[in-house]
């Protein structure tokens, strides 16, 4: 039985659903119907449940059911280490989304401290041979659901960094102005790095006794031009300070975590990610998530809610049965999709199933 | 738009750009000002217009009075050699009505932001650095917003009055007067445990 659970979600004018109430048990879910029914749909919003612009990083405004356009709300009952609380997420047609928390408001980040989500789609299968922007997403999105607070940081980063980077494009010299938005960018990047490490740290340590079917990985935190990691703030600060010149020939910050990259090495084979075939790589993604949720069950208490999307692209039966398996041993909910109910046939009734219609309201059948 | 109403529909539109009010609230303030005209509306825009022609900054620290000194910069018992710094007037409304504060103050005008054009010239932070000289002061007390811009700059009035023998603090972070501690941020509890005093 999942410690950390959506018990009931309810969406309202979200994407291609105008209204659905899905109740759980507990068990995992998984989803199938024909491509373009909605299924990512329901994953999408109960990753809206968590900070930030959820699992297809879309606008906003863009979740809003066309042709109606009048805004769209995400409600869960979520139970989490034995608590239960009302969530809710909505979006009126302007301004940015709200959020409430038992009925009173709350900032986004807030439902990062109740509901620790991680998710795969089908986008990040490529995620090891793409740029570096996606592999850091994922570093942090994974570093939020063991410490909430990351998410803000990155928020202070990105906001001093774009104040410097205006800064640097507009030629300004004043040394007292950079200090100022230096001290804010080096104070939260060094919480980044030191997150985005001790991340990295419970996450190699937890596949290191983890007996599974998933390969494990060797992973690392480097950055753009191989030098080591700064961790600490004064050694960032020093670092903005003395690349000021270099920057403002470039226009833009140079170094700084935003630099940073994963790096994940096949352990057993002692080859770079990028190098393996897809099926291994969507492996490593699988090993990488399920080691997070083996960490955060230890640390919080409950593993997170696990979000696989189209989860038996690239996946062969056998290691769809071990995936189901381990899901199932960590207690962790996993709302997974597909497009047919054989992809699932080895979760037999451990799992709840949810047949999507595909049809102008998404229609959603809970199969018995 | 009937051209009859031509008038009362500007004063709605007027009315509908204040903060606060929408087309539909500027709607119902406006109809509410004409039912009552003798004892309200009259009056209003006879305010309106002697506060147009008198509203001005204060030539020392900003506030906004109908002289150019305001009331607190001109009363001398607030010279006690400290300076509130705040961002906006509105702050130091609010600081006014806590009527805790007995120094004075100094209005900004905004906080540093590259991004949206606004430098330290545009800022009043010049005059500040004028006035620590200029009123002996002995503490300046940085009371911004807890945004980025805000935190940016008090580092950077901080690193300007450095070297001039004045204390510089900020003011206090932590829970609110009837806050829940269970609805805060790690960020604000983490300060409010740092800023803990004995009881």
């Amino acid at each position: 039985m999942a410690h950390l659970a959506v018990r009931q979600l309810t969406l309202s004018h979200f994407r291609s659903h105008k209204r659905a109430v899905i109740e759980t048990d507990g068990r995992p879910i998984a989803i199938y119907g024909p491509n373009g029914a909605g299924k990512t749909n329901i994953l999408e919003a109960i990753s809206m449940l968590s900070p930030g612009r959820g699992l297809r990083r879309a606008k906003t405004a863009e979740l809003a059911r066309v042709p109606e356009t009048v805004g769209w709300k995400v409600s869960a009952i979520l139970e989490s280490l034995g608590h239960t609380h009302e969530l809710e997420t909505s979006f009126t047609g302007d301004g940015s989304r709200t959020v409430l928390i038992d009925g009173k408001a709350a900032p986004q980040i807030a439902l990062g401290r109740l509901a620790r989500v991680v998710w795969l789609v089908p986008v990040m299968d490529r995620l090891w041979v793409e740029g570096a922007d996606g592999r850091r997403r994922f570093l942090d999105r994974l570093a939020m659901s063991f410490e909430p607070s990351h998410g803000e940081q990155t928020l202070v980063y990105e906001r001093s960094m774009r104040e410097r980077n205006r800064m640097l494009k507009d030629g300004i010299t004043d040394p007292s102005w950079y200090g100022a938005v230096e001290s804010q960018m080096a104070d939260a990047g060094a919480m980044i790095a030191q997150n985005r490490l001790q991340t990295i740290a419970r996450i190699s340590a937890a596949q290191a006794i983890a007996t599974t079917s998933f390969p494990a990985a060797s992973l690392t935190l480097v950055n753009a031009d191989n030098s080591e990691i700064i961790e600490t703030a004064d050694q960032l600060r020093d670092a903005f300070a003395d690349g000021r010149r270099r920057d403002m020939q470039a226009g833009r910050t140079l170094v700084g975590p935003h630099r940073d990259d994963l790096n994940a090495i096949y352990a057993t084979k002692d080859v770079p990610a990028a190098q393996c075939s897809t099926g291994e790589q969507k492996a490593l993604l699988v090993s990488l998530i399920l080691s997070n949720a083996r960490a955060l069950a230890q640390d919080f208490g409950a593993a997170p809610i696990i979000l696989l999307d189209e989860v038996g692209a690239h996946l062969d039966a056998d290691r769809r049965a071990a995936l189901y398996d381990e899901i199932c041993a960590l207690g962790a909910q996993a709302w997974m999709t597909g497009t047919g109910a054989e992809l699932f046939d080895s979760l037999g009734n451990r799992a709840k199933y949810l047949m999507v219609d595909d049809g102008a309201t998404s229609a959603i059948h809970p199969i018995p | 738009m009937n051209s009859n109403n031509k008038d009362i529909d500007i004063l709605i539109q007027l009315m509908a750009k204040l903060p606060g009010l929408g087309p539909r609230s500027a709607r119902r303030a406006v109809l509410h000002l004409i039912k009552k005209r003798d004892i309200l509306l009259s009056p209003l825009a006879d305010s309106l217009f002697t506060v147009a022609q008198t509203a001005r900054e204060c030539v020392t620290c900003g506030n906004i009075g109908t002289m150019d000194q305001c009331d607190v910069c001109a009363d001398p018992r607030r010279a006690i050699g400290q300076i509130c710094v705040v961002e906006d007037v509105s702050d130091l409304w609010a600081m006014e009505r806590a009527a805790v504060f007995k120094g004075r103050y100094h209005v900004l005008g905004g906080v540093l932001s590259a991004l949206d054009g606004v430098g330290p010239e545009e800022l009043r932070i010049p005059n500040l650095v004028s006035r620590v000289g200029d009123e002996n002061i002995t503490e300046v007390i940085l009371a911004l917003n807890a945004t980025v811009d805000g935190q940016t700059t008090a580092h950077y009035i901080a690193d300007q009055l450095e070297d001039m023998g004045v204390s510089v603090t900020s003011l206090a972070q932590g829970v609110p007067i009837g806050g829940e501690l269970d609805y805060l941020d790690d960020g604000t509890i983490t300060a409010a445990l740092n800023a803990r005093k004995a009881v």
